[in-house]
C-alpha cells in the first residue's frame, strides 16, 4: 500500500501570475506575435496553451493559432506500458511549416515526452523555430532539452511525484502538488 | 483508462461492448494520421506484421498492409500458391516456420472457420483473423460499425438491415455481433436458401421481403452475393436473384433519404445492387474503405503494444 503525503506549492493566484509572465515573455522574446502558434501537449499542457492564447490576446490584441498534439503514437515507453494508453486525436488547423512554435506542456521532467513531441510536430511540417513553455520544471532531465520558458523550477527528488491540478479539466481549484510516494 | 489485455482478434463474438467502444475511439484518432502529408508515426517501428492469405484479396490484404506502414511496423506477404504448402508443408508448420522467424504478428485469412482460433492457440505471435470461411471477418465487421457510427453519432437504437448470402457471410457475422453488443436493431434478409436456420436465436430479425423492410432502415448493408460459393445451386438464377434482393434506385425510393447504403467489396453490380445506387448520394461504400485502413490501425497497435501473454500488468506510468 502507497502512503503518501503532499505539500502544496503553488495556488490559483501564483499559477495565474506565472501564466501571465510567461504571456508577456512569449511576446517580448519574439517580438510581437506574427508568425507564432501555440501548441498545447495534451492534456494539460491544452489548457495551458488555451489559457496562454487568452493572456496574449489582452496584451497584444491578436488572437494566435493554437493547436493539440498527441504524443502517445512517438513515446519510446510504450513497450514498458502494458494497458494501452488512450490515442486522442492531433489537431493542427494551420501549417506550421516556417511558423514559429511555442510547445506548452505542464511538467517539464525526463525530457522524453518534449522529446517525442518534437518528433511530431515535424512530420507536420518545418517550423521556423521551436520553442517551449512549462508551468514547472522538476529537474532529472534524461536528455539534452531545456524551456524557454518556466513558470516555477521546483527541486525534487525521483521518490516525488508533482501533480499539476487545472479547473478545466480536473474540477478542482487549481493548485500545483508535490507528492512523497513511499513504497 | 480503458483496459485492454487482448492479444488476438479471433472474431467480434468474444469481445466486449467496452472493447469494441475502444477500438472505435482509437480508430477515431488514427484516421487523422492518413489525411497528414507525412502518413507514418512509429509507434510499430521495429515489429513485424505477416499476411498470410489462403483466399484472394485485395481490398483487406492492402488496408491491413497500409496500416501497418503507417504505423512504421515491417510487412511480408505470403499468399497461398507461392508457398511451401503447395509442396505439401501442413499450415501448422508453416505458421510454426513463421514464428521461429521472430515475428510479432499474422494477419490471416484462410477458408476453414476457426483456423485463425487454431493458430493463436497454437503459437505466440499475436493473430488476426482477416477472414475465417463462413464465420467472422472482425475487422470488416469493426470499420462497418465505425463508419456508422461515424454518420449517426451513435449505434444503439439503429434499425440495419443486412441484406445478401447471410449463409455463408463471415461478414454478416461480424456485423450482426457487433451491431447487437451496440444496441442496434438487426434485420436480416435474403433468399430462405441463403439464411442460416436458427439465427434468430442471435437476437436478430428475419424477413424474406426487402421491399417490407426498407422503409423502417437507417442502414442497408448489402451483400457480396458470393458466385464462388454458390456451386451447390441455392439460387434459381442470378437473374432471380437480382430482381428479389438487388437494390436499385426504384426499391430504394420507398426508403428513408438518410438511409446509409453500405457494400463491403468486391461490388457484383448489377446483381446485389445497381451501379446508380453504389455511386449515390447515400452510398458510403468507398468511405469505407477510408476507414478500414483507420480501424486496423487501431487494431494493430492495441494488440501489438500489449505485453506477451501471461505476462504480468504493469501500470501505465506516464513520464513527463
Amino acid at each position: 500500500m502507497e502512503h503518501m503525503n503532499s505539500t502544496r506549492i503553488m495556488d490559483k493566484e501564483s499559477i495565474h501570475r506565472a501564466l501571465m509572465r510567461i504571456a508577456h515573455e512569449i511576446v517580448e522574446k519574439n517580438k510581437g506575435v506574427s508568425g507564432l502558434c501555440l501548441m498545447g501537449i495534451r492534456t494539460r499542457g491544452v489548457v495551458l496553451a488555451e489559457r496562454l492564447k487568452t493572456f496574449i490576446k489582452q496584451i497584444e490584441g491578436h488572437e494566435i493559432p493554437a493547436g493539440i498534439l498527441d504524443i502517445t503514437l512517438y513515446r519510446d515507453d510504450l513497450t514498458m506500458v502494458s494497458t494501452q494508453a488512450v490515442i486522442r486525436e492531433t489537431q493542427i488547423d494551420f501549417d506550421i511549416t516556417d511558423k514559429k512554435i511555442v510547445l506548452i506542456d505542464d511538467v517539464l521532467f525526463t525530457g522524453r515526452t518534449i522529446r517525442a513531441a518534437l518528433d511530431a510536430l515535424i512530420d507536420f511540417g518545418r517550423p521556423a523555430q521551436i520553442q517551449l513553455a512549462v508551468l514547472i520544471d522538476r529537474g532529472h532531465r534524461e536528455l539534452p532539452i531545456r524551456a524557454d520558458y518556466v513558470g516555477k523550477n521546483i527541486p525534487t527528488s525521483l521518490q516525488q511525484n508533482v501533480k499539476v491540478v487545472l479547473n478545466e479539466i480536473d474540477d478542482h481549484e487549481d493548485e500545483v502538488i508535490i507528492e512523497n510516494i513511499k513504497a | 483508462m480503458k483496459e485492454w489485455n487482448k492479444h488476438d482478434l479471433i472474431d467480434l463474438q468474444g469481445l466486449s461492448k467496452e472493447e469494441i467502444e475502444l477500438i472505435l475511439t482509437t480508430a477515431k484518432s488514427f484516421k487523422e494520421v492518413s489525411t497528414r502529408d507525412v502518413k507514418k508515426v512509429p509507434v510499430l517501428r521495429g515489429k513485424t506484421v505477416v499476411l498470410l492469405f489462403f483466399e484472394p484479396s485485395t481490398r483487406t490484404r492492402m488496408s491491413f498492409e497500409l496500416a501497418a506502414k503507417r504505423l512504421s511496423a515491417d510487412t511480408l506477404n505470403i499468399s497461398a500458391v507461392s508457398s511451401s504448402m503447395s509442396k505439401g508443408e501442413s499450415l501448422l508448420d508453416m505458421a510454426k516456420n513463421i514464428e521461429a522467424m521472430n515475428v510479432d504478428m499474422i494477419v490471416i485469412r484462410h477458408g476453414s472457420s476457426g483456423v485463425p482460433k487454431i493458430l493463436a492457440e497454437a503459437l505466440g505471435p499475436s493473430i488476426i483473423n482477416a477472414g475465417d470461411g463462413c464465420r467472422e471477418h472482425p475487422t470488416q465487421g469493426l470499420l462497418d460499425v465505425f463508419t456508422i457510427k461515424e454518420r449517426y453519432g451513435k449505434i444503439a437504437g439503429l434499425n440495419v438491415t443486412i441484406v445478401g448470402d447471410i449463409l455463408h457471410s463471415r461478414v454478416a457475422r461480424s456485423n450482426i455481433w457487433a451491431l447487437i453488443k451496440l444496441g442496434a436493431k438487426v434485420t436480416l434478409c435474403g433468399p430462405a436458401t441463403l439464411m442460416p436456420k436458427g439465427i434468430e436465436t442471435l437476437g436478430v430479425k428475419v424477413s424474406y421481403d426487402l421491399k417490407a423492410v426498407l422503409n423502417h432502415s437507417d442502414v442497408l448493408m448489402i451483400l457480396r452475393l458470393q458466385k464462388e460459393r454458390q456451386q451447390e445451386k441455392f439460387l434459381p438464377s442470378l437473374r432471380e436473384y437480382a430482381r428479389l434482393f438487388g437494390v436499385n434506385q426504384e426499391k430504394l425510393n420507398a426508403a428513408s433519404k438518410n438511409i446509409l447504403i453500405m457494400h463491403p467489396g468486391p461490388t457484383n453490380r448489377g446483381v446485389e445492387l445497381s451501379a446508380e445506387v453504389a455511386d449515390g448520394t447515400q452510398s458510403v461504400i468507398l468511405e469505407q474503405v477510408t476507414n478500414g485502413v483507420a480501424v486496423r490501425m487501431a487494431v494493430l497497435y492495441l494488440l501489438l503494444g500489449t505485453k506477451d501473454k501471461g505476462s504480468e500488468e504493469i501500470k501505465n506510468v506516464f513520464t513527463h
